[in-house]
């Protein structure tokens, strides 16, 4: 025993090497859940997908307390499933959106985006020239004008694509986001460890970090709240659009068709062939961005005249 | 080839797992919500002119001319405007209601009915819900906007929107001046702290 490289073990019994590794190894972990503010109970939890019923329903409970803590506010979070037979699609009318930027600041306010340091949009509305057409190397997304649409110029809104392949879920190393069978793409900010390997495998920047504590005002906060949605988020994780699931997964419109001033924006089940969007697919002329990718996102951009 | 691909799908599923289809069927008890539409207000005449019964009593004179009323729809009168005039939309006999071509009085509140007589791509995607404004529910009730809340007849090229309540109810009304766009994101050299 004086022979041992390692740390003197006292006490008279001698302790299995490999006893003594994963002991140490748990002391770490929970000293490090511990400085981290993380509680036993989320550490030692399951997957979001393999909570019973019981277990589900208290992690909802103890986010909705954590929010009251934090915000001094009642809110209500639940985890709505996906409907059988409903797969969603969106469809974005290019040739009527006229770069106002109101769908911008609607999902901020549905969704509990951090306000300022971090200031997160989900949508990122770039403005491009007629003369190129949708052409990466002449878009602004920083446009500044009077009034809107400028001549020689149109508008091209993007937000998460929901791909029915998406690059952001294959490349998780903690399996904290996938596909939801209505085609959502969504993330568990608790399964998220902030690699941001995702942000680097989204070919359309539809994914934002929370590079600090994101800046919530208690009086801006949404209430109504979804757990891979739109409950507020801590510092360190990872989050991006989920076509409203607290409201689509209800037969809600998300906030930024509702708001857009001049109709662009499309809503729908694609498996309804009387669907908004089924009508847009049939009649009009579709594209995806980025379809060299063979991403397939679920949402289509369209040219109505 | 979708349709094809979705049927057989669904018909995999209920042949493979019948039971586990009606048991999240089960969990999901609520029938199929049953697509309702409601129509928006349209927006409000200008205070003081409807009932417009109330100066025109009876048919005018029918001739094109400058009117020396209503100078303010005159002055932003740009639809066609080389071409019409009041009595081509607005009914010489009832001047509270509209007409179509065929000479059919249509009310106020229906005048979808008569700009779709010259625009009947716009009115066949308006009607599909692929034109125009819808809010509410995408599977259950939705209230769809008017031609009118978003374009002003008299000069309808799209401009701009605004907010407004009309007997207790949201709507939009067209406005004169162009959109203002919300401030740009912060640029990441912005935000450090």
């Amino acid at each position: 025993m004086s022979e041992s490289k390692g740390l003197k073990i006292l006490g008279s019994d001698p302790v299995d090497p490999l006893r003594r590794n994963f002991m140490r190894t748990a002391a770490a972990g929970a000293a490090l859940a511990a400085m981290s503010g993380c509680n036993m109970d989320d550490f030692f939890r399951k997957h979001f997908k393999e909570l019973s019923k019981t277990d589900l329903d208290a992690v909802l409970r103890t986010i909705e307390k954590r929010n009251l803590e934090r915000f001094g506010k009642a809110t209500t979070v639940d985890a709505t499933g996906a409907r059988p037979g409903v797969e969603f699609g969106y469809g974005l009318d290019l040739s009527r959106c006229v770069g106002c930027r109101r769908c911008v600041y609607a999902c901020v306010a549905e969704n509990n985006q951090s306000r300022e340091n971090p200031q997160i949009h989900w949508i990122r509305v770039l403005q491009m020239d007629k003369e190129h057409g949708v052409d990466l190397t002449h878009a602004d997304m920083y446009y500044e004008s009077e009034h809107v649409p400028q001549p020689g110029k149109f508008y091209f809104p993007v937000q998460c694509q929901q791909c029915s392949d998406p690059p952001c879920v294959k490349t998780c190393p903690t399996g904290a986001t996938w596909k939801e069978p209505d085609g959502i793409v969504v993330i568990d900010y608790d399964w998220c460890i902030g690699c941001r390997c995702c942000m680097s495998a989204c070919p359309y920047g539809a994914r934002h970090f929370n590079w600090a504590e994101p800046k919530l005002p208690a009086a801006e906060l949404n209430p109504d709240q979804h757990y891979l949605g739109n409950r507020p988020r801590p510092k360190g994780v990872v989050e991006k659009c989920t076509f409203c699931i607290q409201r689509t997964r209800k037969g809600r419109y998300p906030a930024c068709v509702e708001i857009c001033p001049v109709g662009a924006r499309k809503f729908g089940n694609l498996l309804d062939p009387e669907s908004e969007i089924r009508q847009v697919m049939d009649t009009k002329r579709v594209f995806i961005f980025k379809e060299e990718l063979a991403t397939h996102p679920h949402f289509y951009y369209f040219y109505a005249t | 080839m979708r349709t094809v691909l979705d049927r057989t799908a669904w018909s995999a599923i209920a042949g493979l797992a019948l039971a586990a289809t009606l048991a999240s069927a089960a969990a999901h008890a609520q029938a199929p919500p049953v697509e309702q539409l409601v129509q928006a207000k349209s927006p409000p005449f200008t205070e003081g002119i409807y009932p417009c019964k109330e100066c025109h009593d009876g048919p005018g004179d029918k001739t094109r001319r400058t009117l020396v009323f209503h100078d303010d729809i005159q002055t932003m009168f740009d639809h066609d405007a080389e071409h019409r005039w009041c009595l081509d939309c607005h009914d010489n006999g009832d001047r509270d209601v509209l007409h179509l071509s065929s000479g059919d009085p249509v009310p106020f509140t229906e005048s979808y009915r008569l700009c779709g007589q010259c625009h009947g791509d716009k009115y066949r995607d308006w009607r599909a819900g692929v034109h125009g404004k819808r809010i509410g529910h995408w599977d259950g009730e939705k209230t769809y906007f008017l031609c009118v809340n978003c374009h002003n007849p008299h000069s309808p090229r799209f401009k701009g929107v605004v907010e407004i309540e009309v007997a207790g109810k949201k709507t939009t009304a067209p406005t004169s001046e162009m959109i203002k766009p919300e401030p740009r994101p912060r640029r990441p050299e912005e935000m450090r702290p």
